[in-house]
């Protein structure tokens, strides 16, 4: 009987306890942020969906079109395109499609890639409803961008 | 006419599904239960929700382009599968790995821990009622995400690791954000102590209910926290070291008393253990290469049968791979811990009350797409 007794009042005081943490939890301050209204900064590794890096001084894309990326993914979510043109050394790209939807953002594409031409963009707000918002030309981005 | 209407009434029992959408089974997660009254007569687990064929994709696929599929499985803790894949191609095809790839591997694989069971921690509160101790567990996940967010790139679905090394380097603001984070969660944990393992409610749910006995968790080949609750002392890391984890100094919390109460104890201390282990990392952290200096480019392990485990955060997580000497897998077999930690729970839950089984099926830390891969 006494027991019982021992833990009722030990009972009930774990629970004030609890109140008392809860409470004081209460008055800090907050740790959410209010994401439509506030963003965070992604940090310089933050893996999004890949894009081409411009050469510096043409501001054409970097990519030879050698399609080790199309190769290296194992989602097969990429398509590259290229052609040879006169007076250009190896080949120019003409069409770089990532199909977003089956991406699983591994980095395997840009570790493939020889020529330092792709690499993870920082955007995460891609919400949408329709699937075709996520196939991604990533040369028209790319001019969009510049 | 009589008699048969007499049986009926005297056994009158009736099955009811829990699951596939239910908030306390995580996931799709089916339980059929034939129950009589409140009381549990028989429970069958149904699964086969989200199966998505991973062995069989690792059959058609290189072996380099497995690797994103590991951390689909356990989504918790994607790192220890990461860890666990790439360990056993290295061990098939004979690759080196330079230690300090193998310190950063056991740094962030014991974050990956942490956080996986702050997140159990939460959830399994919340699955007994209390809301609260979940958004704390969070924001402290949240500190832990935040630096595999900085060195992996991704949040929960890591895919980290590579053959003979890892992806990216770790660099001072790592270091110096894990150190504070360790400092944090041991400010924090006395404070989940007095809040939710003393508390009187949490006690009467756990204590002496759910027991799996050693012997139990032994013919069901349960591992992790289930089995170090029952009293059996195992944990892969300690009984069959890999990586470098024989140079750390660690103990394996075990009890014996084998109720819900022991499986929430052995976690809570785990989390101390892991972050043991991390200062050891950090102060030891070598200098040198992440990956080997000769470029592991196409792996074709030999021929032959090979199998290699890691200790994950609900258990023991073996890979088994079948090579034909060739870039892809003959067979690759994964062994989950969570199936066979789950496939006690038939047995386990006889003649128990179904709030009791909730609680029982929260501290065996299911994840579903792990049971069903």
């Amino acid at each position: 009987m006494s027991g019982y007794f021992k833990e009722l009042i030990s009972g009930t005081k774990s629970l004030f306890i609890g109140l008392g943490i809860t409470g004081k939890y209460f008055f800090e301050p907050v740790v959410t942020l209010q994401y439509p209204h506030e963003y965070l900064e992604m940090t310089p590794r933050y893996r999004g969906h890949i894009e081409l890096i411009p050469d510096e001084e043409t501001g054409e894309p970097k990519c030879v079109a050698c399609g080790m990326c199309e190769k290296g993914c194992p989602s097969g979510c990429i398509s590259v395109k290229g052609e040879k043109r006169k007076g250009v050394k190896g080949k120019v790209l003409t069409k770089y499609i990532l199909n977003f939807t089956t991406c699983s953002l591994c980095g395997q594409c840009v570790e493939s890639c020889k020529f330092d031409a792709l690499r993870f963009s920082l955007d995460y707000n891609l919400a949408s409803q329709r699937k075709e918002d996520f196939i991604y030309d990533l040369i028209k981005r790319l001019k969009e961008k510049s | 006419m009589n008699g048969l209407l007499q049986q009926d009434l005297n056994q009158e029992t009736f099955t009811i599904n829990l699951g596939p959408q239910h908030p306390a089974t995580h996931g799709v997660l089916r339980v059929k239960l034939v129950m009589d009254g409140e009381y549990i007569v028989e429970a069958e687990p149904v699964l086969g929700y989200i199966h998505r064929m991973h062995e069989k994709m690792g059959e058609n696929r290189t072996w380099a382009k497995f690797l994103p599929n590991c951390g689909r499985m356990d989504y918790l803790c994607a790192l220890s599968y990461n860890h666990g894949y790439v360990a056993a191609i290295e061990r098939a095809a004979g690759i080196e790995v330079p230690e300090r790839a193998e310190y950063i591997r056991v740094i962030t694989v014991e974050l990956n821990r942490i956080s996986s069971h702050l997140l159990w921690f939460g959830a399994f509160v919340l699955d007994l009622g209390g809301f609260t101790p979940l958004l704390y567990a969070f924001d402290d996940r949240e500190q832990i995400l935040d630096l595999l967010e900085s060195v992996t790139g991704s949040r929960l679905t890591y895919c980290y690791f590579r053959f003979g090394g890892v992806y990216n380097d770790i660099d001072d603001s790592f270091i110096t954000g894990t150190r504070e984070f360790i400092k944090r969660l041991r400010e924090r944990l006395p404070m989940y102590d007095a809040l939710v393992t003393k508390n009187i409610i949490l006690i009467k749910r756990l204590k002496d209910i759910g027991p799996i006995s050693k012997d139990m968790a032994r013919r069901y080949g349960a591992t992790g926290p289930v089995a170090r609750g029952s009293g059996i002392n195992f944990d892969v890391r300690k009984h069959e070291p890999y990586s470098v984890y024989s140079e750390f100094d660690f103990d394996i919390p075990v009890y014996e008393e084998g109720d819900s109460m022991a499986r929430y104890m052995v976690r809570m201390k785990e989390m101390e253990q892991s972050m043991r282990i991390i200062e050891q990392a950090l102060d030891k952290l070598p200098e040198g290469d992440i990956q080997p200096k000769k470029a592991v480019k196409m792996v074709k392990p030999e021929k032959g049968d090979y199998y290699h485990a890691v200790e994950a955060a609900r258990g023991s997580f073996g890979v088994r791979l079948v090579s034909n000497g060739t870039n892809t897998a003959y067979r690759l077999k994964l062994r989950s811990p969570t199936y066979s930690n789950l496939s006690l729970f038939g047995e386990a839950t006889k003649g128990m009350l179904l709030p009791d089984a909730l609680a029982l099926m929260g501290s065996l830390d299911l994840v579903i797409p792990e049971i069903d891969r």
